[in-house]
């Protein structure tokens, strides 16, 4: 998100404050000096991570503080995991396998490398799984390895995966 | 003290060895194995029973068998390392009991017997003053059991992950290094002696998932049976997929894990970072361990063979002469 912050010592501080106090998680912080516009303001843009819920209290706290929201960019699927599949995965209806993750509505399928050595040979695939939150990739991977049962597919997870 | 060998297999002998090389205060005065058995209350010589088993396939008499060494008596310790029965423990299970109720130590490689019955052992163990020792249970040479349960004793134990079965970490290797296939991976093992004839016990993850059941019950406070471990195998592993995994830096490991705070135990093939220190080559074992105050630490070691094995039995042997034996 871009704030509009006084040009004064402490408003920086002050602004980041409410953003830890509600639990969110600050990732960088960008502050051009040089974007100091005529009333005397400066702009300075933050990523962060928080539950979306708690945005609407986020934005009010910062205005209680005269700290301005000029711009919110959001980014839904932060969480990131990769999978290797082996098994029959276009006879056992690829398409069917993908959209039971997408139907969720807080995890999708952004990448699939497959590999199809021969017919009739298992082929083996690489799937990365994108999520809202870490417990949103749990649930992805268990809705994954369900299907994945029932299919007779093999799914290697990661020895580090998100806990 | 004086030791009963139960099993005269590949590692019984190697243990017979040992303690025959080595003056450390041992005596052995019994050994049977499945159709035979040996007893002299003043010492066995060794030399002419290993001859024996050799010429013969007997270690001993016919006649006589393992009830027939229970009831001599004529032991302090009892070793037992017939092969493993996962479904029942027996018929070792029944030697144990006997043994520990008489108020004899027993000293055990044994994954059959620990796996179904540890908190019972123990605590008949335990009502009469004796110990168990099952070191040589979980990854052979690989001091395992006492680096959890002493070495890093008051530790809050949050993860335990291992590589617990050397065949299929050989064959999961050489598919890596040498592109071969699963069934050619498998062949070579069965070939060097790493793989049974069968190898179901090892690559369907049976055999880790025992392990992780001993694990789990003796050192990291749980009540676990084989039934609650999910257990897959490695048997359909493809060269794409290692291909896959490679790609990212990473390779596929038969990994059991134990999660404690959630009761979780479970064994299959994992993408893992080559320079994970889990990633060992060939037939060896490792287990890593995540601790709230010593932080990562990973055990590595031979996983299975006489010798490795018997280490094992040798340590948990000095244990008990030290912590018992005469002048203790």
């Amino acid at each position: 998100m871009k704030l509009e912050l006084k040009d004064t010592p402490g408003q920086l501080l002050g602004a980041l404050k409410p953003i830890s106090d509600i639990g969110g998680n600050i990732i960088t912080i960008i502050h051009q000096r040089d974007q100091t516009s005529a009333e005397n303001t400066l702009k300075v843009d933050v990523v962060l991570e928080l539950a979306e819920q708690k945005l609407d209290i986020l934005i009010e706290a910062l205005r209680e503080r005269g700290c301005g929201v000029v711009r919110i960019g959001k980014h839904r699927l932060l969480q990131k995991q990769s999978l290797i599949m082996v098994g029959h995965l276009m006879h056992t209806d690829l398409t069917d396998t993908v959209d039971r993750i997408d139907q969720t509505g807080f995890a999708e399928v952004s990448e699939l490398h497959m590999v199809m050595p021969a017919i009739d040979e298992p082929s083996s695939a690489k799937i990365t799984l994108r999520a809202v939150s870490p417990e949103d990739m749990l649930h992805a991977v268990r809705i994954l390895r369900e299907v994945a049962s029932q299919k007779d597919i093999l799914i290697l997870e990661p020895l580090e995966a998100v806990e | 003290m004086k030791v009963a060998i139960i099993g005269f297999g590949a590692v019984g002998q190697g243990l017979a060895r040992a303690l025959a090389e080595r003056d450390m205060g041992f005596v052995i005065t019994a050994v049977a194995d499945s159709r035979s058995a040996a007893i002299n209350t003043d010492g066995l010589d060794i030399p002419e029973v290993l001859a024996r088993k050799e010429e013969t396939g007997l270690c001993g008499d016919a006649e006589i068998g393992i009830s027939d060494i229970l009831a001599s008596g004529a032991f302090d310790i009892l070793v037992e390392v017939s092969p493993t029965n996962a479904d029942t423990g027996e018929p070792a299970l029944s030697t144990i009991r006997s043994a520990l109720g008489m108020g004899r130590h027993v000293v055990t490689s044994n994954k059959g017997p620990i796996a179904c019955a540890y908190h019972d052992l123990k605590a008949l163990a335990d009502q009469n003053g004796v110990m168990l020792g099952y070191e040589a249970t979980v990854a052979g040479a690989v001091p395992v059991v006492s680096g959890l349960s002493q070495g890093l004793a008051g530790n809050t134990i949050r993860s335990l992950h291992g590589i617990l079965n050397g065949t299929c970490n050989y064959i999961l290797t050489r598919m890596r290094d040498e592109g071969l296939t699963y069934p050619q991976a498998l062949q070579e093992a069965r070939d060097l002696g790493y793989a049974e004839a069968d190898p179901t016990y090892d690559v369907k993850g049976i055999d880790a998932a025992i392990k992780l059941v001993i694990l789990a019950n003796t050192v990291l406070g749980m009540n676990v049976t084989l039934n609650d471990v999910a257990i897959t195998g490695i048997d359909s592993i493809t060269l794409e997929a290692l291909s896959l995994a490679e790609a990212e830096g990473a390779t596929i490991r038969l990994i059991g894990e134990i999660l404690p705070g959630k009761n979780q135990v479970r064994v299959s093939p994992r993408v893992i970072p080559l320079d994970h220190p889990l990633v060992v080559d060939g037939t060896l074992n490792a287990i890593s361990v995540c601790c709230d105050l010593a932080g990562d630490v990973t055990f590595i070691g031979k996983g299975a063979g006489p010798y490795p094995t018997a280490s094992a039995i040798l340590a948990d042997l000095n244990f008990i002469r030290n912590s018992y034996g005469r002048g203790a």
